[in-house]
């Protein structure tokens, strides 16, 4: 534009430029307006006073502080009279001897709690000595709990007592029940129990030490089978941990994505080129090939699952058909998309060399919608990762699906970490590989992204 | 001189040719062999799945089509799930996308105020883009209890680190001779964002936004199905009673599929009109 700028028409753009600036902070401000009003409603629909008023934040430092430690059970049945102290109050991890911390004689047992909170068991009563405070006793008296405080003193928050049951948590590493049927106390520790070895193995005592050197050692322990044999059978089928059914399910997860991805990508390039209009044979395929396209898309991978999960039950193959399906959709049209978008010239350059037409898509079309096709398809095998923990958890199987029984369960949050952890490192693991391989196949070319 | 250049092309093309054999060939194997395992893995099988494969379809469009007049009641008797999805999906790409503006400032190596905020953030992004939602989604349902907010939060964070580092990308290519005008002019930082930086970028984040809003309005659908709340939990609900709720799946799948497509051609047409020259097609 060449316009003499005189003052005046300084004067007359500056109008025009303010005018502007003026209609867009209206259009701004209505804008916020409509977003906070939205939010505002949202507010509302969610419930989100009611949700604040029924959350139970005590459950996340319950689920925070179970997730990192472990507790043995001290458990007295009314019925037999005996006293069982076990790992998490699993029958295959009792304590033949009492550790440390429990004292047994004729009549009662004696439970060190740590920080100077003891709780003897009696016969039919309990005794808690709990520092700063006094002395609680329980006693199981015709049928109803009985529970009286060191006189003078309150009853503290953290005790719940009824006739039908006592329930003291001075803190998340201890707690004393009483009911009719027994008496249980419990005692946190730090750590994962029995991560390696189940309880009752024999190894479960042995330090890592020892397991290196009973590894290399010729001396069998069990003479069926070499030591780390041995070894490797007892860690991988703990029956607490199960780390042979974790594996092989987040193998199942991996191989849902995977071959989703795979079959997706292999498919939907040769019918991105019948969707793109500058390589379909007839524009009827090419309205066909869309529709389908958008068809596959719009189902949604919910959908697809729960009509596979019909056909073909549980498995990998239902959560692989499932990505499949949709992600057709989706990779065939950004196919078809960026094969509309390739450069003409290369492909007329290499048509004037004479080239055959299998020679042209060869040499002019592929090179061009190859780093395509491989970034786009590694971004989807990112995403789908993701997926197949999700649609497994809608019964296809898979890490997904015992993310979401364990949680329900909602028994040991230590299994619930570790099978987080485990999924967190695969996703990132595959994010990891994926973006290498991205840099490394596409070194140097603008990949559209 | 130039036989051997003829030669070196020639030799490059060959092996370029056995590559591509080589990834085809391993292509194949990995899809046979992995179906092979997933088909020994499954419960069912897929020559008897395949005969069953429309059995189920069919079930519920017969009994879709024996409601008769009673379907299209149906539909509006699940309106509400749909638009509590909805709602979930919105809200979260809202507010995920607001957190996200806020990465993309603090990530972008051009713009960043506070240079050593740069990798935190962008770490941050990529910790937030690789979290399984679900996992998250089923964390704060046991403690937010069932409720659409878990599913809600748990979308919008994998949102702010997806839209974070692609909003990022783009702040990192804009033109910086805008913002040098204005800074001539005596503009201060605000003043150079709102008028140098957000014009030029606003077009892509509408256009990221619109296409995040299409993945989470799927992504809040499936979490439903684990207990988020929205049409979700209605699908599971109907499908759990198994037969005679046929009539009420096929009501729950044509809302969802036709808001899904309603959705997916009104971001693309858009889209598409943003940004005629650009392409913006990606997921994450």
């Amino acid at each position: 534009m060449s316009v003499a700028t005189t003052p005046d028409s300084i004067a007359h753009g500056h109008q025009i430029v303010l005018a502007n600036v003026r209609r867009r902070t209206v259009i701004t401000f209505v804008v916020m307006a409509g977003l906070f009003a939205y939010l505002s409603y949202t507010w509302f629909a969610f419930d989100m006073t009611g949700l604040v008023q029924s959350a139970k934040p005590e459950r996340a430092a319950l689920l925070a502080k179970d997730a990192v430690a472990h507790k043995v059970h001290v458990t007295k049945s009314m019925r037999t009279k005996d006293v069982v102290i076990a790992v998490e109050g699993e029958r295959t991890a009792t304590y033949q001897e009492p550790p440390a911390w429990v004292a047994q004689n004729d009549q009662t047992t004696t439970v060190s709690l740590g920080d100077n909170y003891t709780v003897h068991i009696f016969d039919k009563e309990v005794e808690m000595i709990v520092p700063d405070y006094g002395t609680i006793r329980v006693a199981i008296v015709n049928n109803r709990i009985e529970t009286t405080l060191p006189e003078g003193k309150e009853t503290p928050e953290w005790l719940r007592a009824t006739p039908a049951k006592f329930d003291a948590r001075p803190d998340l590493n201890k707690r004393v029940q009483v009911s009719r049927a027994k008496i249980e106390v419990h005692r946190y520790f730090t750590g994962w129990e029995n991560f390696f070895f189940p309880f009752s193995s024999p190894l479960a005592s042995y330090s890592a030490f020892e397991i290196a050197s009973l590894i290399v050692s010729d001396e069998r322990l069990d003479p069926i089978k070499p030591n780390w044999k041995l070894v490797f059978d007892t860690f991988w089928s703990n029956p607490d941990w199960q780390h042979g059914n974790v594996f092989i399910a987040l193998l199942e997860t991996l191989l849902m994505a995977v071959l989703g991805t795979f079959v997706a990508a292999f498919v939907g390039l040769p019918m991105a080129f019948l969707a793109a209009k500058n390589f379909t044979p007839s524009n009827v395929i090419l309205f066909f090939v869309r529709r389908l396209f958008d068809l596959l898309r719009g189902i949604d991978m919910l959908v697809w699952s729960l009509i596979f999960i019909r056909a073909f039950g549980l498995g990998p193959l239902t959560g692989t058909l499932a990505i499949a399906f949709t992600e057709i959709g989706e990779l065939g049209k950004l196919f078809s998309e960026a094969l509309e978008n390739i450069d003409k010239k290369q492909v007329d350059g290499v048509r004037s060399t004479g080239a055959s037409k299998t020679q042209v898509y060869r040499f002019g079309v592929m090179p061009q919608i190859l780093p395509i096709f491989i970034s786009q398809g590694l971004y989807y095998l990112e995403s789908n990762i993701r997926s197949a923990t999700v649609i497994g958890a809608l019964g296809a199987g898979g890490i997904g699906l015992m993310l979401v029984e364990t949680i329900r369960t909602s028994r040991d949050w230590e299994n619930t970490l570790y099978l987080i952890i485990l999924t967190l490192l695969l996703v990132i693991a595959i994010d990891k590989i994926s973006s290498a391989l991205r840099r490394r196949l596409i070194r140097g070319k603008v990949v559209q992204t | 001189m130039k036989e051997s250049l003829q030669q070196q092309t020639i030799d490059t093309e060959k092996r370029r040719s056995l590559y591509t054999l080589v990834v085809v060939v391993l292509g194949c194997a990995i899809i046979v062999s992995g179906f092979i395992q997933a088909n020994a893995m499954n419960s069912g099988h897929f020559q008897e799945g395949l005969t069953k494969f429309f059995e189920y379809p069919g079930e519920i469009v017969i009994e879709a089509w024996q409601a008769g007049r009673d379907f299209p009641p149906l539909l509006i008797r699940f309106l509400p799930a749909l638009i509590e999805t909805l709602n979930i999906a919105l809200v979260a790409t809202l507010l995920g996308g607001l957190c996200a503006m806020i990465f993309a400032f603090l990530g972008a190596n051009n713009l960043s105020v506070w240079p050593f905020l740069v990798p935190i953030a962008r770490r941050m992004m990529d910790a937030m883009r690789a979290f399984p939602e679900l996992i998250l989604a089923l964390f704060l349902i046991f403690v937010l209890g069932t409720s659409p907010v878990p599913a809600m939060i748990a979308v919008a964070f994998h949102t702010a680190g997806a839209l974070g580092k692609q909003f990022s990308e783009v702040n990192e290519n804009i033109d910086l001779n805008a913002i040098e005008g204005l800074q001539s002019c005596g503009a201060n930082w605000f003043q150079r964002m709102k008028f140098g930086v957000i014009p030029q970028v606003l077009p892509n984040y509408l256009s990221y936004f619109m296409l995040r809003i299409e993945i989470n309005v799927r992504a809040s659908a499936i979490l439903g199905f684990v207990g988020a709340g929205g049409i979700g939990t209605e699908l599971r609900r109907t499908i759990g009673w198994g037969q005679g709720a046929g009539d009420e799946t096929a009501a729950l799948f044509l809302l969802l599929i036709l808001t899904i497509f309603i959705i997916d051609q009104t971001s693309a047409h858009f889209r598409a009109k943003l940004i005629a020259a650009e392409k913006t097609d990606e997921r994450d």
